[in-house]
């Protein structure tokens, strides 16, 4: 029985280092690529030594696809196909191949740079990496060889980002990487269509929560935001410089620029300008109302916000300050944190996911006394806002998109187990026949499928059973239709049983039977043949019986015929005679006649 | 499977294929080459224009004085410029399921096919195509209202009046079917109709045929398309180039084991290398400049402008005309910038991988930052005050009939110091310049047609082995100037299908199979058996299921349950459903061995009796015949029907069903 078998390496009951191995018609994809924030050691990537214990990936893959930019998506991507050794095709679209090796090169730099670690992938590694990348359109079929083509679709959550269908055959999976099914401010909701994957793998990220509006949570942000200002305080939005980030300056600005705002606002790493440069060159990645103007007005040009310098986080009086990372787990918006965090006027707005083991999941978690790197502890002061801004879907959006897609089954991944639960039942519920899974890491689903056999019908045979259905076939009296399937080599053709003869140079062997019935009926001959003639009208409805006029009864093509006995001329005997292919009536007509005309 | 062409233009075409249950009409080309029997459309009064005299025959006996208008010899019809749409009598618009758009030139007529005929269908296009044809569409429909002119001239079509007439307007055909622009009303409403695609994706149209489009190399966007079911496989080629421009280059392995393939939209100007011609094109305008004179260059708002500004970026310094000012006038100029900027996935390899630096892929943004080019939307507002001499000048229309540059024409005809370069390639020069005889301004032709030519079609043919071509009737001779050049046609074997405006061709093509699926129950009660050495045959009895047009076989139905023995003596009464006729039979029936099975089964007393054409076999203790011949086997049993069924099951033992 062909199945199609599925373990994550990553993200299995968990968030960050996605990483999905999918077996499908004898095909092996690596979904995703990514790193784990909450980690500094050999977790930090997931466990390629699931896949061969010695050496190199290349031979086990037939295909890497990173479904966007994020680390916790990409992220181990060099350690992978440079450390470990992997040479095939690596598929991302091209936002995602402009921008992953900078965020690539930063994380580097401050694994290597910063924090001194040494056996780390090098900037060269990237871009040797790089070089293996062959970029996706959005709906675009890539054959990745004959049988394997793998298509992607609007995803949303960031620019660039995909989900993809994998396809061997009639067998398919669909992977949706982080989606949104909301449009937000920059971006497009993900959309797919009714393409009934054996399995839909989708993160549930947001498994329990359904989020009320975004205008109400745009509202609420600015409110905070300007609040805090106004009483002179200095507001922290640690975010990653692409994606968020842009939807928040986006909002900031048209805010400042309606409200008449004076404070300044601020985007923390050099990455900004070139980042928004990205925006506008994708700009057909963007929403439909961004897509619309931008002739007119580029959405990414800001004229509130500008760059950063360090020296700023000391300036007295209110400030904005966009800063990376988003987890404040170290860098620049960690530094400024650290500054900022003892004045109960500050504010710290956290508008994403935050992974265990990062600072951001320590203050959403509600501790006041931080611990530090050197045994200091750090006291929070400052207030801390939680905004969901992240472009994942919530429940509601997850529901939306199976309905979409209508899988057989459901996968879900990057999310936490207790959440997953919730949700598991949820579609279970909901969509009666779709089974929902949630495996742990390293834990491998199989789920079976029953492909349909793909086969040549000739079209003789398929126009005549369509003439025999008619205009309006009745489905409560199906037809059974006959023909004969000829194998050769790998090819399967359907065609009728005289094409087959005709084709395999085979002869036809026609089998008779004759059968001779004698009947006591005191009539002449041909009042016999109509008495028989009116006896089978009668019996056999829905065939064509007819009364011949060289004195022979014919049911569909079978022959009969009466003559009366040379002794007795009351005896008549009923000829009978029809072929093999006749045999289920002929039979029964024999049966039927021996027990005599009803009086 | 049939083609309808409803245009007799090579590289604007419209044809309308109908293959299985679809009818795809491919490409919808707007013939605009009939502007030019019209008077230009000044944007500011011209005297000289107005004070053209009247015509009238030399007899005197038909004058037309307020229609048209004479100059130079010549005779121009003084009424808004009108188009040649697509052939609306041929088949019933209405009936179109879908429209492939190929190229942004080849989508001009859609508002014609779209609007007010009853069409219902889908129109698909990658996203360049529709942005920027949008965009030359808006041109168009700008460049005619701005300009009202409320005469709409119609005597001089009458056919017996048309007679009369001199040169070329004499010999204009279809002049009836001829037609205004469109408004932008109905451009929106034909542009609402389209869907995008992306290279390589495979679109389903009603569950039979499936349209896929490929890159063809030609402009940002443009493409070929596959329309193939499983067995068969049409490819429609239009405008595609193998040079390497701006655009993503031409995928032409897809093309490969076509039944059929289509070949439109070969280069206009089969005798000019385009590499050659933009050399020209810069040596005269670097000759124009350093002269004092300004340079005039008529041309679309998107496409070849874009490499003719590439070129321009390379040669302006070297050249020395870093201070001349270089001006692009359309009310779609800074949108077509823009818009060159953002289709990075349809560029070339160099230019997308710009995108990843982050830098714009052309560098005609760094022109425009340097001051260097600037893009203005009419010559009035902005432009009139910033406006410098001597310049170079990018404008539409490069008829000639309308828009900013008939302005200029009016305003540098007259010196011999100006320029004007021709490279668009869709008009003739000459025809073009007609109106603005006798002229002083010198004129330069080169013509810059990226498309296929007859050389490299040639090796494309060789390369992807199509087993019929359908081309244009132009292409399957000499062009008529150049009647000895047989190098400027195509000539296959099998010779091309030609076709012209309203021809009807039946294609080549005997569909044989369609794909269906049998259903994993069916398949595996199926039982093969070989029947010669590496072919094995299974009967199959099931029933069909067609659901938008998707075949599908599932397992007969389980015949109802044995009814209880009550009522099972009715049973034989009930004759057999009308539904189950037996396979075929094949081989035959060897008389030693059947008599060996004939014996195990107790029957001994056998007769045999030889024929001509094989045995009769006498069972004699049950009075039964069995004839055995070489194809066919024919029992004689009276009254026992048990025996009867026994010899048939033992007969059957030697023969293979089908």
């Amino acid at each position: 029985m062909p199945e199609i078998k599925v373990t994550p390496l990553g993200a299995g009951q968990d968030v960050g280092r996605s990483c999905i191995l999918v077996s499908i018609g004898g095909k092996n994809i690596m979904l995703d690529c990514g790193m784990h924030m909450g980690y500094n050691d050999d977790r930090r990537f997931p466990d390629f030594s699931y896949i061969t214990q010695n050496g190199r990936l290349t031979e086990f893959l037939d295909c890497v696809i990173i479904s966007h930019f994020h680390l916790d998506h990409c992220g181990a991507l060099p350690y992978m196909s440079e450390m470990v050794g992997y040479d095939g095709p690596i598929y991302m679209t091209h936002p995602t191949k402009a921008i992953c090796p900078i965020l690539l090169e930063d994380f580097r730099k401050i694994t290597v740079d910063k924090k001194g670690e040494t056996n780390f992938f090098t900037s060269q590694m990237i871009k040797d990496c790089m070089k293996k990348v062959v970029p996706l359109n959005l709906h675009q079929t890539v054959q990745v060889d004959d049988e394997l083509e793998i298509k992607a679709y609007y995803a949303g959550h960031v620019l660039g980002a995909a989900m993809v269908q994998i396809k061997v055959g009639s067998e398919s999976v669909v992977y949706t990487g982080d989606y949104n099914m909301t449009p937000d401010r920059h971006l497009g909701a993900a959309w797919i269509d009714k393409c009934r994957p054996d399995i839909l793998i989708s993160e549930s990220t947001y498994a329990t929560t359904i989020r009320d509006s975004k205008r109400c949570r745009e509202r609420d942000f600015l409110k905070k935001v300007h609040e805090t200002v106004e009483r002179g305080g200095k507001v922290l939005i640690p975010v990653f410089a692409l994606g968020r980030a842009q939807e928040l300056c986006i909002l900031l600005e048209t805010f400042w620029e309606r409200m008449n705002l004076k404070a300044p606002i601020y985007f923390s790493t050099g990455l900004t300008e070139k980042a928004n440069h990205y925006y506008k060159l994708f700009i057909t990645w963007t929403n439909q109302k961004i897509r619309k103007t931008f002739v007119q007005r580029n959405m990414f040009e800001f004229k509130h916000i500008k760059a950063f310098d360090r020296s700023y986080a000391d300036n007295p009086g209110p400030m904005v300050v966009f800063a990376t990372p988003g987890m404040l787990h170290a860098g620049q918006s960690l530094q400024i944190f650290k500054k900022w965090a003892g004045n109960e006027k500050n504010m710290v707005i956290m508008p994403g996911y935050c992974v265990q083991g990062t600072v951001g999941h320590k203050l959403l978690s509600g501790q006041k006394k931080l611990e530090m790197e050197g045994r200091t502890t750090l006291e929070v002061k400052l207030q801390v806002e939680y905004m969901s801004f992240s472009a994942h879907a919530d429940a509601k959006g997850i529901m939306q998109l199976i309905r979409m897609a209508e899988p057989r089954n459901v996968m879900l991944v990057h999310g936490e187990a207790k959440k997953m639960e919730f949700l598991k039942d949820k579609i279970e519920q909901e969509f009666t026949g779709i089974s929902c899974f949630m495996p742990a890491n390293g834990e491998t689903t199989t789920i079976p499928t029953n492909p349909s056999v793909p086969v040549d019908i000739s079209l003789n045979l398929l126009k005549r059973e369509a003439a025999f259905g008619g205009p309006l076939p009745d489905p409560k009296k199906p037809r059974t239709m006959h023909g004969t399937l000829i194998m050769k080599d790998s090819s399967l053709r359907l065609v009728s049983p005289e094409q087959a003869l005709k084709e395999l140079d085979l002869n036809e062997h026609q089998l008779r039977f004759t059968c001779r019935v004698q009947l006591q009926d005191p009539y002449s001959d041909t009042d016999t043949l109509s008495r028989v003639y009116n006896h089978l009208k009668s019996v056999l409805k829905g065939y064509t019986v007819q009364h011949l006029p060289d004195g022979t009864v014919m049911v569909e093509s079978i022959v009969l015929k009466v003559s009366s006995s040379a002794e007795d001329p009351n005896t008549k005997v009923v000829l009978l005679s029809w072929s093999y292919q006749d045999e289920d009536l002929g039979s029964f007509l024999s049966s039927l006649l021996r027990k005599g005309l009803p009086p | 499977m049939k083609l309808y062409c409803l245009s007799g233009h090579p590289t604007l075409p419209c044809n309308v294929l109908k293959f299985k249950s679809t009818t795809i009409m491919l490409d919808c080309g707007l013939d605009t080459t009939s502007v030019l029997h019209f008077l230009p459309l000044p944007l500011v009064h011209s005297p000289r224009l107005s004070k053209l005299p009247g015509w009238i025959s030399k007899d005197g006996a038909v004058s037309l004085e307020k229609e048209l208008k004479e100059c130079a010899g010549r005779v121009f019809v003084d009424s808004l410029p009108e188009f040649c749409p697509p052939e609306r009598e041929l088949l019933d618009l209405s009936t179109i399921d879908v429209i492939l758009i190929s190229n942004y030139h080849c989508m001009m007529a859609l508002p014609y096919i779209t609007e007010h005929t009853g069409f219902t269908g889908t129109v698909y296009a990658t996203e360049p195509t529709l942005q920027i044809g949008r965009l030359l569409m808006e041109e168009l429909v700008n460049f005619m209202e701005r300009v009202p002119k409320a005469q709409s001239a119609t005597c001089w079509k009458n056919k017996e009046i048309q007679r009369l007439l001199p040169g070329p307007v004499k010999e204009a055909v279809e002049v009836w079917t001829w037609r205004r622009c469109y408004s932008m009303q109905e451009v929106n409403s034909a542009l609402s109709k389209v869907q995008l695609v992306g290279y390589s994706q495979k679109v389903e149209l009603f569950g039979a045929v499936q349209v896929t489009p490929l890159s063809s190399g030609y402009s940002l966007g443009s493409s070929n398309w596959i329309i193939q079911s499983h067995y068969e496989k049409v490819s429609y080629v239009s405008g595609s180039s193998l040079l390497t421009t701006h655009p993503q280059p031409m995928d032409q392995s897809s093309l490969k084991n076509s039944d059929v393939l289509i070949l439109t939209g070969l280069t206009q100007i089969p005798t000019a290398n385009p590499d050659g011609m933009l050399g020209e094109f810069c040596s005269n305008l670097a000759m124009t400049i350093r002269a004092g004179g300004n340079v005039l260059v008529p041309c679309y708002s998107s496409g070849v402008i874009y490499d003719l500004l590439e070129c321009l970026y390379q040669f302006i310094d070297s050249a020395n005309l870093g201070s001349t000012p270089f001006y692009f006038i359309s009310p779609v100029a800074n949108s077509s910038l823009e818009f060159s900027q953002i289709f990075a996935e349809w560029l070339c390899q160099n230019k997308q991988s710009k995108v990843y630096l982050p830098e714009p892929p052309f560098p005609h943004a760094e022109l425009i930052q340097t001051n260097k080019l600037k893009h203005y939307p009419g010559i009035h507002g902005d432009f009139s005050n910033e406006f410098r001499q001597p310049c170079v000048v990018f404008t539409g229309h490069p008829s000639l009939r309308f828009g900013d540059v008939v302005h200029f024409m009016e305003l540098w005809g007259k010196s011999s110091l100006n320029t004007v370069i021709f490279t668009e390639p869709d008009f003739s020069y000459l025809d073009a310049l007609a109106p603005y005889q006798p002229l002083a301004m010198k004129c330069v032709y080169c013509p810059i047609d990226t498309r296929l030519n007859f050389h490299q079609v040639a090796k494309l043919l060789k390369e992807v082995q199509p087993l019929h071509v359908v081309c244009p009737e132009q292409y399957t001779q000499p062009p008529p100037t150049q009647s000895h050049r047989s190098d400027l046609m195509l000539e296959l074997q099998p010779p091309p299908m030609p076709y012209r405006r309203c021809s009807v061709l039946g294609l080549p093509f005997r569909r044989r199979y369609e794909r269906i699926q049998l259903l994993p129950e069916l398949a595996k009660s199926l039982v093969p058996s070989e029947i010669k050495p590496g072919i094995s045959v299974a009967t199959v009895s099931a029933v069909l299921h067609t659901k938008d047009n998707k075949h599908v076989l599932q397992p007969p139905p389980k015949p109802a349950p044995v009814p209880p023995s009550k009522k099972r003596k009715r049973v034989v009464e009930e004759p057999p459903e009308l539904v189950t006729p037996k396979p075929l039979l094949s081989g035959a029936v060897p008389l030693e061995p059947f008599l060996a099975l004939l014996h195990k089964h107790g029957i001994t007393e056998v007769k045999v009796e030889d024929t001509p054409d094989g045995h009769i076999l006498h069972l004699q203790a049950e009075d039964t015949l069995i004839q055995l011949e070489e194809d066919g086997t024919h029992i004689v049993c009276d009254s026992n029907e048990p025996l009867r069924a026994t010899l048939r099951d033992l007969v059957l033992r030697f023969l293979q069903k089908l």
